[in-house]
């Protein structure tokens, strides 16, 4: 079996013996005979390096692991540099906890600050906070933020990941708080519908908005922010943060809140996690942040310092009265997406986001000679949809036979297709061959009919 | 030292993309970005360097002795991080069909499965990311399963005060009143206090075992019985799972659902706060409530997904944190049936160690057989010398341990609470128990030397009122 415990079996009965116990039973008879196990676990014998490293690769070669992906839905395949691996292995880094002794974590607290600066940078607002588990809780954990004794309703947007919409559903379940999705029209936020719903309701508290949204589609988040801002209501807006080096940031759309998942900046798809959400907010709304935040001070000295602050908003301190029960933070995540950002500078996101987007459009048009039509007909990122006029299981297998991971077929039969920098010609122009022979609208130039 | 955006010049950068091999599609202006937008320019070399000098000032579990109790900072293997680097993992989109991810489905079971067998629980989600989001999933179960059976008058969730402040936090974030009940004398439940708490509007009790003073309550059977007497539900918070797991299960104690952490109890490395996991488990007539959907199927035939309807939505996007949960797993194939009852046995020997050895000046808030952890009383200290639990921790600092735990549980004054861990060799702790016997003759000999400490850190003691009054929050570009 494998073991972790230095200490040899000679030198835990000597400090048995030290400790004043006659036997390990001896010691654990703090424990009621009545509650203990009293037969060994119900699992296999433990295994050495050699043995378990041999059972997790055959579990990890059960995966398929795909040449290309053009399926993104939350979860992007961007290209990694290979600094950032390097630097979150540091050991100092990954075995660090919570930085509550400042003067041994500088470290850590300089790079949640250089985090939060970076994050403020991306999304225009004053404060972020050292992160949350992923971006759907942190656009979850935005609702509290908004809701009062007079606002007590939140609003999201259709066009939101319908994974987002699920998790603030759940949380609201927790809080009891009213939770209303409001339609979409055609793949953007209805505009009017929001502004009926809003002028109606003297308790909205918040408006949720997703750009690029779950389609792909570019909001006219401007507009969407003066008819929430009319109403009284709070604009929260959940951004991609790689696609902020090129579009308005929330600020300039004139957003409260901004959150959003960091898994685009340098963290691999993973299986979904983990990811890191983050959150930034207007110097207002400062001290309703959920979360740790880092502040720079000084020490005894004089010299640079950083600590924890802000802390009379959090659980340790409030308890129950506290905004949020959030103690950790995705600090490896943090870092992971700051290193990124450095070494990918304001130049290198840039062009990250505009070939993400060029090669979208390719497919796009490749994907519609192929009969595959685009269902909407608007301003897009990096994802689009398409009708699928073939079974989507068989696109889908004959894809997946040249090591390519389709679009996520969604709602109506529709698919819904990603592209990012990491995507080459190539490999789509042999997703456009593959289309095509399935449908046999190889090479024609048809217009959409929808 | 500098900020990252104090290095580098414009124009300095690294040469990662290729030009792109599609015709470039523009932005129209009116989405397009207007504000200037400030990231570092700096070389490879300059990223390396500068994150090297930030990794040299931090402590880590492999710098040295981490005893901060309630958080077991274990060691953390390294053939854990070899495996979640595994390509068939880290390039796995998690919405894959179910057929190309047989490999991840069958670690998550797996680790349910396990999970399930340690805590005496029949069905676990690996959906909650951290402790806390363990918590806030527990008790939306308990909240779940009284809402269904219609018992809405359930409106109360009675904690201890010696519990973690996340307790009371998550209970509020679920709708329920916080109800504190008082601990006894001996640091358990008070039966009595508990008696007179539940009622018919109890919903559920939050409850660690060992507590939080470290001490195994020997009451646990009367107090699951008191709840469920009541109509209420138990909920058990896995914070301190390191002492008793493969000794005493949960299950067993009466409780009806639990939050672990992997990353404490199962060596996942805390990389500086997270990320984290806190996989939630409970009792059969629970799980169809448990969040995300559920695996079905075997190895042979296949894993699938399966909705619930009754379930209580996701608490987090996609299935939790994958790699995290791989990490743990490896641990747990490691150490098997024997290693986890044999790592529980030594972190609790370890802890009863250290406290038999500094008892000899300290005095203990308990003093008794403890668990994985012991508290320390320093009031008496303070108040002959001036020196206080803080003053201690940051002496400490200067030779290079992490202090222990100060100031919690709340219910002992000048607590410091030491928690080893099973991966501690013997001399490790010896030293650091000479450090702190050192400390405590020197609080009577300089007492201001401590009240100065630490003296050899990077920085010395920051002024965080000054920080909290006058928030800077980022840096600004002149």
């Amino acid at each position: 079996m494998g073991s972790y415990v230095p200490n040899t079996l000679k030198e835990r009965e000597e400090m048995l013996k030290e400790a004043g116990y006659t036997s390990f039973e001896d010691m654990f008879s703090c424990i009621p005979d009545e509650v203990k196990l009293k037969r060994p676990l119900n699992l296999p014998s433990g295994l050495s390096e050699l043995e378990v490293a041999r059972k997790m690769e055959e579990l990890a070669d059960m995966n398929v692991v795909f040449k290309s992906i053009f399926r993104g839905a939350g979860s992007y395949d961007h290209f990694i540099p290979a600094i950032v691996n390097s630097v979150i292995s540091k050991e100092e880094f990954l075995t660090a906890y919570t930085p509550y002794q400042a003067e041994i974590s500088q470290g850590i607290l300089q790079s949640i600050f250089e985090f939060q600066t970076m994050i403020c940078e991306l999304t225009g607002m004053d404060v972020a906070n050292a992160s949350h588990y992923d971006g759907a809780t942190a656009a979850a954990e935005t609702i509290p933020m908004c809701v009062d004794r007079k606002h007590k309703t939140a609003y999201v947007s259709a066009t939101t990941h319908p994974w987002v919409i699920q998790v603030m559903k759940t949380y609201c379940f927790g809080s009891n708080t009213k939770l209303v999705v409001l339609p979409s029209k055609d793949g953007l936020t209805d505009a009017q519908a929001l502004k009926s719903a809003l002028e109606t309701d003297p308790e909205a508290a918040c408006f949720y908005l997703q750009q690029p949204n779950f389609f792909g589609n570019f909001e006219d988040a401007e507009a969407i922010g003066e008819i929430v801002h009319a109403a009284g209501a709070k604009f929260v807006m959940g951004v991609n943060p790689l696609a902020l080096s090129i579009i308005k940031s929330p600020r300039e759309c004139g957003a409260d809140i901004a959150v959003g998942d960091g898994q685009p900046l340098g963290m691999p798809i993973s299986y979904g996690g983990p990811y890191v959400g983050f959150m930034a907010t207007t110097t207002a709304m400062m001290r309703k942040l959920p979360g740790r935040i880092v502040g720079e001070t000084t020490d005894d000295q004089g010299r640079r310092a950083f600590v924890l602050t802000l802390q009379a908003r959090e659980q340790h301190i409030r308890r129950e009265k506290a905004s949020s029960n959030i103690c950790s933070n995705q600090d490896l995540c943090c870092l992971t997406a700051s290193v990124y950002m450095a070494a990918m500078g304001k130049e290198g996101m840039a062009e990250a986001a505009r070939q993400s987007m060029s090669k979208a459009h390719y497919l796009r048009e490749g994907l519609k000679k192929a009969g595959f039509y685009p269902v909407f007909h608007t301003e897009f990122f990096n994802e689009f949809v398409t009708t699928c006029p073939v079974d989507d299981k068989e696109l889908l297998d004959a894809l997946e036979a040249e090591g390519i991971l389709g679009g996520l077929p969604i709602a109506d039969g529709s698919i819904l297709w990603c592209a990012t920098e990491k995507n080459t010609k190539e490999d789509m122009d042999k997703l456009i061959a593959i289309a095509s022979s399935i449908t046999g609208k190889g090479g024609l130039s048809y217009e959409s009919n929808i | 030292m500098n900020l990252i955006f104090e290095i580098g010049k414009e124009g300095r950068g690294l040469s990662l993309l290729p030009k792109c091999d599609v015709p470039v599609t523009d932005l129209p202006e009116n989405l397009k970005r207007q504000s200037e937008l400030h990231l570092p320019q700096v070389s490879e070399n300059e990223i390396s360097r500068h994150y090297t000098k930030l990794a040299q000032r931090t402590h880590g579990v492999n710098k040295g002795f981490y005893p901060l109790g309630s958080c077991t900072m274990k060691y953390n293997p390294k053939v854990n991080e070899e495996m979640a680097a595994l390509k068939g993992f880290r390039q796995v989109h998690p919405l894959q069909d179910e057929s190309t991810v047989q490999g991840s489905l069958e670690v998550i079971k797996m680790t349910e499965d396990i999970l399930s067998e340690i805590l005496g629980m029949d069905a676990f989600t690996l959906q909650p990311a951290a402790g806390a989001h363990g918590e806030f999933t527990g008790l939306l179960l308990i909240k779940s399963y009284h809402t269904d059976r219609g018992d809405t008058k359930r409106t109360k969730i009675i904690v201890p005060d010696s519990a973690h402040g996340t307790n009371p936090a998550s209970a509020a974030m679920c709708g329920y009143e916080v109800v504190s009940i008082p601990s006894a004398e001996d640091g358990c439940v008070d039966l009595d206090a508990l008696r007179d708490a539940v009622g018919e509007d109890t919903a559920g009790l939050m409850l660690t075992n060992p507590n939080t003073v470290g001490l195994f309550d020997k009451n646990i059977l009367e107090i699951t019985k008191i709840v469920h007497e009541a109509g209420g539900l138990c909920y058990y918070d896995g914070a301190n799972l390191n002492a008793v797991m493969g000794q005493a299960r949960p299950g067993d104690m009466g409780f009806d659902c639990v939050h672990v952490n992997l990353h404490k109890t199962f060596s996942t490395p805390h990389g500086g706060g997270g990320p984290g996991s806190g996989p939630v488990g409970c009792k059969a007539f629970l799980q169809d409530f448990l969040p995300g959907a559920r695996i079905k199927g075997n190895i042979e035939d296949g894993y699938y997904y399966e909705d619930s309807p009754k379930s209580m939505g996701s608490v987090k996007m996609f299935h939790g944190n994958f790699l995290v949960v791989v990490r743990a797993l490896t641990y747990m194939l490691t150490l098997g049936k024997e290693g986890i009852p044999e790592a529980s046995a030594n972190a609790v020997l370890n802890a009863n160690y250290m406290r038999v050895k500094l008892a000899k000046k300290y005095e203990m808030a308990y003093d008794t057989t403890c668990m994985h952890e012991f508290v320390m009383d320093l009031s008496e200290l303070k108040h002959r010398t001036g020196v206080s639990a803080l003053d201690v921790a940051k002496g400490l600092l200067d030779y290079g341990v992490h202090p222990p735990t100060m100031y919690f549980p709340l219910i002992v004054h000048e607590a410091l609470m030491v928690e080893p861990c099973e991966t501690e060799p013997r001399e490790v702790m010896d030293e650091a128990c000479d450090t702190l016997l050192e400390l405590y003759d020197l609080a009577e000999k300089d007492p201001e030397w401590l009240h100065a400490a630490p003296h050899n850190a990077v920085i010395g003691r920051p002024d965080e009122v000054g920080a909290a009054r006058k928030p800077v929050v980022k840096y600004t570009w002149e």
